[in-house]
């Protein structure tokens, strides 16, 4: 967790102490060593891999190289097929996110109106929550055809449960003395929800969707090993059975990159949001 | 004529699984316009209950609740202006959109009322802060903010619970002379519930001492004190102020 703040905010005189400038000094100075060990570990772990199959202490072909991988992403890159395994992954991952992220708010909004339906079906979504979603997939391909559309729906299966269930949960606890407040100014349940329900769980949302951009990769990729004719899980599956493994860990490399960079757009999303 | 607010015997039982418990058991009071009640009693009493009914959030199950003379329900006009617990401002909105908040709830955003709630603003100091958020202002801002939130409103009736509970007590002595001089000076009716016995005998005009549950009135003390420009601070200090202290602590140990 890098830590930033703005440096220099000044407590009460727009004077800034010299033991104030030391303390942020040294906060800067520490971000930097945690920046620097970050990127060093990176840089040892390729350097001791590929160090390791040029020596020979491991077999090159079934652990791959840095060097290979770099290799084959440039000739896949050439070729085109790269940016089409990783768009189709990235498109249907985006896809998942968004109907999850909406239909989770929607059904969460209407469990909050009605107090019965929420106690009525609140096993069903604890059980279908601890379900493991991979149990699902091939049923879904079976019921929805090999296609992206299945792709989508497994990538949806497994955050959407978790996700109506914490965003109830939030809804319910938001402040009750803020709805009493509501309603002594006059207002009807809906007002409720728009000036105090939603406004008050923007943050939590946020913190919901930074899990479930994580979760809809999973899914994703689940329904790419079972029924897809490309995506980076198929890719995966495709490769292992051809025994290309340098094509195999470059996947999970782009898989590893993809969840950093979705992880961190929303995180800025977050910032932007808390101010 | 029938007094402004009047409360006969009024009742109320809340119903659970363990089954059932009375809070209040007879309670009658009058109030009359532009006077300063207080409410005190045990905690746990039914002091909230009865702003709950009336606020109209929960329903008497016995007696009747009347506004000059006509019970509650079928006043149209009639407004209650609440001050909760702690101010409840809304963090994701800035002073003015949360002084506004009931007239965007009602609606009545138009621009005589806003014009209303920009001389309110500026008369009590928060017109500058107006684009602030809640967490940038001091306690005693915050409650002003809270207060004007339902001024604007143009309530017949002030309720007050406990509204300077989250206060340390240095604050909480300014800020309730603050928030009384506002309520005077805006000519308002109101009822404070209060756990503070010296709080009620500074402020009001007149203090419901609340029995244990199921709740009843014990007695009304009056408490008037010679002076001009009455201020809660300024009469902590008058004569008079620890006889009705001591009254209405004798009158709670003995129930």
């Amino acid at each position: 967790m890098s830590v930033k703040r703005k440096a220099g905010v000044a407590l009460d005189t727009g004077q800034v102490s010299v033991a104030q400038m030391a303390y942020l000094k040294q906060q800067s100075q520490h971000r930097k060593f945690v920046k620097a060990m970050r990127i060093s570990i990176i840089i040892a772990f390729f350097f001791l891999w590929e160090l390791a199959v040029r020596v020979g202490w491991i077999d090159g072909f079934i652990f791959s190289s840095p060097v290979r991988i770099w290799e084959t992403m440039m000739s896949m890159g050439k070729d085109g097929s790269l940016w089409m395994h990783t768009g189709a992954t990235l498109f249907e991952t985006m896809i998942s996110f968004f109907l999850t992220v909406l239909l989770g708010i929607l059904t969460a909004v209407l469990l909050w109106c009605s107090d019965s339906a929420a106690e009525i079906t609140e096993p069903f979504f604890v059980v279908l929550n601890s379900l493991p979603k991979s149990a699902l997939a091939p049923l879904l391909i079976v019921w929805l055809g090999a296609n992206q559309k299945t792709i989508i729906v497994a990538g949806m299966s497994v955050a959407i449960f978790g996700t109506i269930l914490n965003l109830y949960t939030g809804f319910k606890e938001s402040g009750s003395e803020k709805t009493r407040l509501i309603y002594t100014l006059g207002g009807k349940k809906h007002h409720v929800l728009t000036k105090v329900i939603l406004p008050s769980n923007i943050p939590s949302i946020i913190s919901i969707m930074k899990v479930d951009i994580g979760l809809c990769l999973v899914g994703v990729i689940i329904g790419e090993f079972m029924g897809a004719r490309r995506g980076l899980g198929y890719l995966i599956i495709y490769s292992s059975q051809v025994f290309q493994l340098t094509r195999l860990i470059m996947a999970i490399v782009i898989l590893c990159v993809i969840a950093m960079v979705l992880y961190g757009i929303l995180n800025m999303v977050e910032k932007r949001v808390r101010r | 004529m029938p007094s402004f607010l009047e409360c006969r015997d009024v009742e109320y039982t809340y119903h659970s699984l363990n089954g059932e418990t009375k809070a209040l058991k007879h309670i009658s009071f009058t109030v009359d316009e532009g006077e300063f009640v207080a409410i005190v009693g045990p905690s746990g009493c039914g002091k909230t209950t009865i702003l709950s009914l009336l606020c109209g959030q929960l329903a008497e199950s016995a007696g009747e609740i009347l506004f000059r003379g006509k019970p509650l329900r079928d006043h149209m006009d009639f407004h209650i202006g609440y001050m909760p617990q702690q101010d409840q401002l809304f963090e994701w909105r800035n002073i003015y959109g949360n002084v506004t908040l009931g007239l965007e709830i009602q609606k009545k955003l138009t621009e005589e009322n806003q014009a209303y709630a920009r001389k309110l603003m500026e008369e009590y100091g928060l017109w500058e802060f107006r684009h602030a958020r809640p967490s940038q202002l001091s306690g005693g801002m915050r409650q002003r903010a809270a207060l004007i939130r339902t001024l604007v409103l143009r309530p017949s009736l002030l309720l007050l619970d406990e509204p300077f509970s989250a206060l340390d007590y240095q604050t909480r002595l300014t800020v309730a002379d603050d928030i009384y001089q506002i309520i005077k000076k805006e000519h308002k009716t109101a009822i404070l519930v209060t756990h503070d016995l010296s709080e009620a005998v500074s402020m009001a005009d007149r203090v419901l001492i609340l029995s244990k549950r199921p709740a009843t009135v014990l007695k009304e003390v009056e408490t008037t004190f010679e002076m001009e420009q009455r201020t809660p601070m300024k009469a902590r200090n008058m004569a008079g102020f620890k006889e009705y202290f001591n009254e209405i602590w004798e009158v709670l140990q003995c129930q």
